[in-house]
């Protein structure tokens, strides 16, 4: 198990002081004007030795991703964007770092800011959060204070201030250029790419859109050396990570973990195991709404990290692990998805707009077996239609929950209409 | 998902003072020019004002930040979050009813919805006082099930709980929020198995609970003058500059500054309408938009020649009477872009108002 000495995240359940100097004592704040003397190239190449694979569901590489911003201005500003628009369903790490430890992000956005060229951040945190937007405006007041934000920050030569904008209740926020949109004051309706942010983001201006987690670890890793970070978890999965497990196990957490934990151990060490016993698992969401479940025979031997789970058709997402006993209604839990994705639809790209209903009324039909059986492979039809055919991800993220359903649970779904056409029949044979 | 504007709607809006003084920090996160960035902030507050909004309340909100009103009302009618109809006077329930949520008992919740407050999503009760909705993922899935309450979660909820919870609200209390089982935040309820450091000597509540609980403000209309309204710490800058952009911090200290009296300065002589001539585009000044002209132009403000002669006691009049737009004369130095612009001249700006780069 990770020792706490080796975790990022000393205050993640708020214990301790949340303020500046309760920060300071556990660590952060440290030498951060020496890091930043370094110079940029030299933190962008540690982000990129430390391996650190974005935390916000795709897992691309946070160091390139930075390498990307233009070394040049040619005139336009440049703008760090970290994205705290935490919906995906099953994930509340990030609500975590922002209340309870919220300097580990305000000194990563200094780094980062510097790293990427930008003297000009936005936290773009979701509406709901009201509270956790309160607390990390009152950390960045308490940094402006201590000269840590502003002018020569940290006293690191460099100028940086921080905002944080709010949005208003729409996932969709969540896909970096719908992000974008909102925090120009439009609807969220995800950009054409490229222009990728890094050249056109912002205003028209380069920008780079980090998670909060992403970010949050970074002046851990730049002080203690991107060697440390790599001596956690599997080669191209390294680091530590926040994991929010919830549904049915005893004891639901957030709980900072090194990558390529087994998810067996991760259940029982944090969680007081699985609701009845092991044995008594169902079905895993190991990443948040939108990666395919892995079903109970997988689970035994499941490895958590971007690469495993990759494998096995599925994905890390944001590491939210949504456990199901077998008193679940498996069938119900994933249409219940489709219903979010429905919702949450933006409307711009028909196959989504439309599709997402569609799927969404078929898997109601499946959840009643009031289908027959054909609308099965009628239904994974129609989500390959949607997934690789949208502006953004979320075609792709309504339709595999329900591909990995029908992969793993085509039996169920079958029995289901089986047992509702033999009960009719049944009734009718009286 | 269709969103459309209320069939009953008041005659008017109008921020409070204090709520449209707050308004001015949030526009001054974003750069010149880019004050729409804060349409959804402040939507928020005219809500937070009002319990929801109506269409008067768009359109001042439109006003205010420049913008075409059906730009208001499809941010308004896009974000899920903004209540287009009136809701519960003491309280509007959003039940999280995602997939977490739902396994552990969401719709339990709901059901009591149904039961104690109304039949339907956006319903107000008999009385009044509730209305509810089921919501997607609200981002507290270890502390399944959950509502949103006004400005607060209630967590780690049973039926029985949520019972009381809305009995208790209806008797004009506040319950405590954050997890309702005896957890502090998202550790596991057994007890820590990692940073036991730090158990003993704790807070009270989580920070979530512990803002709930010292604001107090968890199911109140904001007027605005419930905390200090604090200056922004930097004035975004839209300059496109390759080298650092110089941030104007105001010092902490200044930040509550007394707010000089309305009389403040000397009025300018005003007209009654523009010259003979035509009114000058006022908009090729460099902080005035579309909104801020139409204000000028109703205070009897046409011409370029008006602004460029005003001394500093008029200027500082001027200033503090300009509704919504305090103190931009002197912060966007109009005085100078005036002078040069009477005399036919140009501006970076100007030039770019021209080629139609702005508006």
């Amino acid at each position: 198990m990770l020792r706490d000495q080796d975790r990022v995240f000393t205050n993640l359940y708020g214990m301790h002081e949340r303020t500046l100097k309760g920060a300071k004592q556990r660590g952060h704040w440290d030498g951060t004007a020496k890091i930043i003397k370094n110079g940029r190239d030299w933190v962008v190449d540690q982000m990129k030795a430390s391996g650190l694979r974005g935390r916000g569901g795709a897992g691309f590489p946070t160091g390139l991703k930075w390498s990307f911003m233009p070394k040049e201005s040619d005139g336009r500003p440049s703008y760090l964007v970290v994205n705290a628009d935490e919906s995906e369903p099953g994930t509340c790490k990030d609500r975590e770092i922002m209340r309870h430890d919220p300097h580990t992000l305000i000194e990563g956005c200094l780094i980062a800011g510097f790293a990427m060229g930008a003297n000009a951040g936005y936290i773009y945190i979701r509406g709901e959060f009201i509270r956790e937007r309160e607390a990390l405006q009152a950390a960045i007041d308490e940094a402006y204070d201590a000269g840590l934000l502003g002018k020569n920050a940290a006293k690191s030569g460099w100028d940086f201030d921080l905002y944080v904008a709010h949005g208003a209740g729409a996932y969709i926020c969540g896909e970096e250029t719908a992000l974008l949109e909102s925090l120009e004051g439009k609807k969220g309706m995800p950009r054409m790419k490229p222009p990728f942010p890094a050249g056109a983001g912002l205003y028209g201006c380069p920008t780079t859109v980090n998670n909060v987690e992403s970010i949050a670890v970074v002046p851990t890793i730049l002080r203690r050396g991107p060697d440390w970070f790599t001596s956690f978890g599997r080669p191209n999965n390294s680091g530590t990570k926040l994991f929010a497990i919830s549904g049915h196990v005893n004891n639901p957490c957030v709980v900072e973990e090194a990558m390529s934990i087994p998810l067996q151990e991760l259940i029982e060490k944090h969680c007081g195991g699985v609701r009845g016993g092991w044995d008594n698992l169902k079905a895993v969401i190991p990443g948040g709404a939108s990666v395919p479940l892995l079903p109970a025979h997988l689970c035994d031997e499941a490895i958590m990290d971007f690469d495993w789970l990759r494998d096995q058709r599925s994905g890390l997402g944001t590491a939210a692990v949504i456990v199901m006993d077998q008193s679940t209604d498996v069938i119900k839990a994933i249409w219940r998805l489709s219903a979010f994705y429905k919702h949450e639809s933006c409307g711009q790209c028909t196959p989504c707009r439309e599709g997402t209903g569609w799927m969404m009324r078929v898997m109601d039909r499946l959840v009643k077996g009031e289908a027959e059986i054909e609308e099965i492979d009628m239904l994974l039809d129609v989500t390959k239609q949607v997934e690789g055919h949208t502006i953004c991800a979320l075609g792709d993220a309504a339709a595999w929950p329900i591909q990995g359903l029908v992969r793993h649970f085509r039996d169920e779904i079958e029995d289901r209409i089986k047992a509702k056409r033999s009960g009719r029949i049944a009734v009718a044979a009286e | 998902m269709l969103r459309r504007l209320h069939s009953e709607q008041p005659d008017s809006f109008a921020f409070t003072a204090a709520n449209l003084a707050w308004t001015e920090t949030q526009i001054a996160k974003y750069p010149e020019g880019r004050q729409a960035s804060a349409v959804i902030p402040i939507l928020w507050r005219a809500q937070e004002q009002e319990g929801w909004l109506s269409q008067p309340a768009l359109e001042a909100v439109g006003d205010l930040l420049g913008m075409d009103y059906i730009r208001v009302l499809e941010v308004a009618s896009f974000y899920f979050m903004f209540q287009l109809q009136p809701v519960g006077g003491i309280a509007h329930v959003q039940v999280c009813g995602t997939t977490t949520c739902m396994i552990c008992g969401a719709e339990d919740l709901i059901g009591i919805c149904r039961e104690v407050i109304a039949a339907h999503p956006h319903e107000l009760s008999a009385d009044g006082n509730f209305s509810w909705e089921e919501v997607e993922c609200l981002g507290a899935c270890t502390n399944a099930p959950m509502v949103q309450v006004g400005k607060d979660f209630y967590e780690d909820l049973t039926g029985e709980r949520f019972r009381e919870i809305l009995a208790a609200l209806a008797r004009g209390e506040v319950p405590t929020p954050g997890p309702q089982n005896g957890r502090y935040a998202a550790e596991p309820l057994s007890g820590l198995t990692s940073l036991k450091d730090f158990e003993s000597g704790r807070d009270q509540y989580n920070a979530s609970a512990a803002l709930a609980t010292g604001l107090g403000d968890t199911i109140k209309r904001i007027q605005g003058d419930e905390v200090p309204i604090l200056k922004p710490r930097a004035k975004a800058t839209a300059t496109p500059q390759a080298k650092a952009k110089p941030a104007k911090s105001a010092p902490v200290a200044k930040a509550a500054a007394p707010v000089a009296s309305a009389q403040a300065g000397k009025k300018p002589k005003m007209l009654k309408a523009a010259k003979k001539a035509g009114a000058d585009d006022l908009k090729n000044i460099k902080g005035v938009g579309p909104a801020l002209e139409k204000l000028l132009n109703e205070m009897g403000v046409w011409h370029f020649d008006q602004i460029a002669n005003w001394d500093a006691d008029e200027i500082a009049w001027v200033d503090q009477n300009l509704v919504g737009f305090k103190g931009r004369v002197s912060r966007d130095n109009w005085i100078e872009q005036a002078k040069i612009l009477a005399i036919g001249g140009e501006t970076e700006f100007s030039k770019r108002v021209s080629k139609g780069d702005v508006y």
